[in-house]
């Protein structure tokens, strides 16, 4: 899938409530927001900063990811809130799940101003440890969380999902494999997804993102 | 209790009781719990679910990411212990080595550093064989107590972060190991803080080298160490003093508050000034 530029195609890919925004004179996509990370404010718009976000740099390069606005979200891998922050500002009800106890506190914090954002101190591969708390059907599970068996993740995850939502998964090569090749380590991950998912685009994020491949698939 | 959502058993209002079931509960499967709650009557919307549960989540995080941040000083104290046993025990092994190994092959030195060397020899006799092996785990546990220091590094940022940014990780998670843990080091005044470890063995060694007693392991901040010998006094007091503040906010708040590495840093800066301005020194 080919990248569109931000000022490109319009921005029929991006979810209602992010728009792209004018800071110091630099085109940036923006949510309206509590700011949580410095990031620059103006007129209640928080600049995403896509080299502090992998969400942010798809939705910059105008990769499909699903997000339509207002969905219901279970977001993986949450860790102090950067990305979330922003999902909780144009998403409906939003699940935050991040299993390390510091960055959870950072979390709490981004969610107080975020009615709609809940954070939840657990971990990702152990779904039977909030599944009392996230509801069924959600729209888009969205995954970040950079550890061995990230595709395994995604696969135990799917029971949250609507038939009809979508997975997006940032997938790191290094926590699977630190000595093999990227390609092939990406490979087997996308090849245990596939095993509960198609998988309909996968983008390498260089150079924002090293090392990191993004995968946007739906529930099989 | 594996099919109910977090809010079975729980009223809207009580927070805390909806805290415990996010924490503690869990389900085979999701369901639509929203729905559900309605149902079930917790809540008469939707929209008055999401609230009582952001309340619940936000409440449960919380208190659970700050307890587990405290059992965390326990490890950091296992891990400094740790570190110091490893050194303690590779030096007197190395002093070992260095009488028998300086003889066998006619070597002179001593430490890890001469461990090093004889553990890179090839053998040629049983006896070489012994000692080259014995310095080998001489650097084993060298490496091992390097190791931990890593460790410690790394943790002790988490578990207190203005402690260990004002004092080092090091040093940070000494004084926790010495207090037997961050609660009871935030529970001391400042003039404890200011001798813990005096009556350490690691420190006693360090006494030859100070002209008063009125310091324990926070001698070894730089603070305190680098000021003239006269001033020491006030340095290891303004030093402890704020380090008792950063334990103290580290456990009840665990935020991380810069300002407070500013004031130690004004006051030294004053301390250091008076060696400036009189030659002689004032504060015996
Ligand atoms: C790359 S960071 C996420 C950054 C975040 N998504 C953002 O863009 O703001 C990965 C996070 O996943 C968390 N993580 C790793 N394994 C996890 C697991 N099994 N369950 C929950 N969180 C996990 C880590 O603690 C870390 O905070």
């Amino acid at each position: 899938m080919t990248a569109t530029p931000l000022a490109d195609g319009g921005d029929g890919h991006l979810p209602d409530g992010v728009e792209p925004r004018t800071f110091d004179g630099d085109q940036r996509l923006a949510t309206r927001g509590e700011p949580v990370y410095g990031e620059p404010v103006q007129d209640g718009w928080r600049a995403w900063d896509p080299g502090r976000s992998k969400l942010g740099a798809m939705l910059g390069r105008g990769v499909e990811t699903g997000f339509a606005g207002g969905d219901t979200v279970l977001y993986l891998g949450a860790a102090s809130g950067t990305t979330v922050s922003h999902v909780a500002d144009f998403a409906g009800p939003t699940y935050a799940v991040e299993f390390a106890p510091r960055p959870a506190r950072d979390l709490v914090r981004a969610a107080e101003s975020r009615p709609n954002l809940f954070p939840l101190l657990k971990d990702a591969r152990k779904p039977a440890t909030y599944a009392h708390v996230v509801e069924s059907g959600v729209d888009v599970l969205f995954q970040d969380v950079a550890t061995r068996g990230q595709g395994e993740v995604a696969c135990r995850n799917r029971q949250f999902l609507a038939d009809d939502g979508w997975l997006v998964a940032t997938i790191k090569a290094r926590s699977e494999d630190v000595t093999g090749p990227t390609e092939v380590t990406f490979g087997h991950v996308v090849e245990t997804i596939e095993s509960e998912y198609e998988v309909v685009t996968t983008e390498r994020m260089d150079p924002l993102h090293e090392d990191h491949l993004a995968v946007v698939a739906r529930p099989r | 209790m594996t099919g109910d959502g977090w809010f079975a058993g729980c009223d809207a209002g009580d927070t805390a009781t909806g805290a415990e079931h996010v924490r503690e509960g869990r389900a085979d499967a999701p369901a639509d719990w929203p729905a559900r709650a309605v149902e079930s009557g917790f809540a008469p919307d939707e929209e008055t679910y999401y609230t009582a549960l952001h309340e619940a989540c936000v409440a449960a995080t919380r208190d659970e990411a700050t307890e587990a941040e405290r059992a965390g000083d326990q490890q950091l104290v296992h891990a400094v212990r740790a570190m110091d046993d490893c050194m303690r025990t590779a030096n007197e092994l190395a002093e070992r080595l260095s009488e028998w190994a300086g003889a066998l092959f006619d070597a002179d030195g001593g430490g890890v550093e001469f461990a090093r060397a004889v553990a890179d020899r090839e053998p040629t006799t049983p006896d070489e064989e012994r000692a080259v092996s014995l310095a080998g785990r001489v650097v084993d546990l060298a490496d091992e107590a390097a190791d931990l220091e890593a460790y410690v590094e790394t943790r002790a940022p988490t578990v207190a972060p203005n402690l260990a940014a004002m004092a080092g990780p090091v040093l940070a998670a000494r004084l926790v190991a010495l207090a037997g843990g961050l609660e009871s080091l935030a529970k001391k005044p400042s003039g404890t803080v200011q001798v813990l470890g005096a009556e350490d063995a690691l420190f006693a060694h360090l006494r030859g080298h100070a002209s008063s007693p009125k310091h324990g392991v926070i001698y070894t901040h730089e603070y305190v160490r680098g000021t003239r010998p006269a001033d020491r006094g006030s340095a290891a007091r303004a030093v402890a003093g704020k380090l008792a503040i950063a334990a103290r906010v580290d456990h009840y708040s665990g935020e991380r508050k810069p300002e407070l590495d500013a004031e130690l840093d004004e006051r030294m800066a004053t301390i250091r000034a008076r060696a400036e301005d009189d030659e002689e020194g004032d504060d015996g």
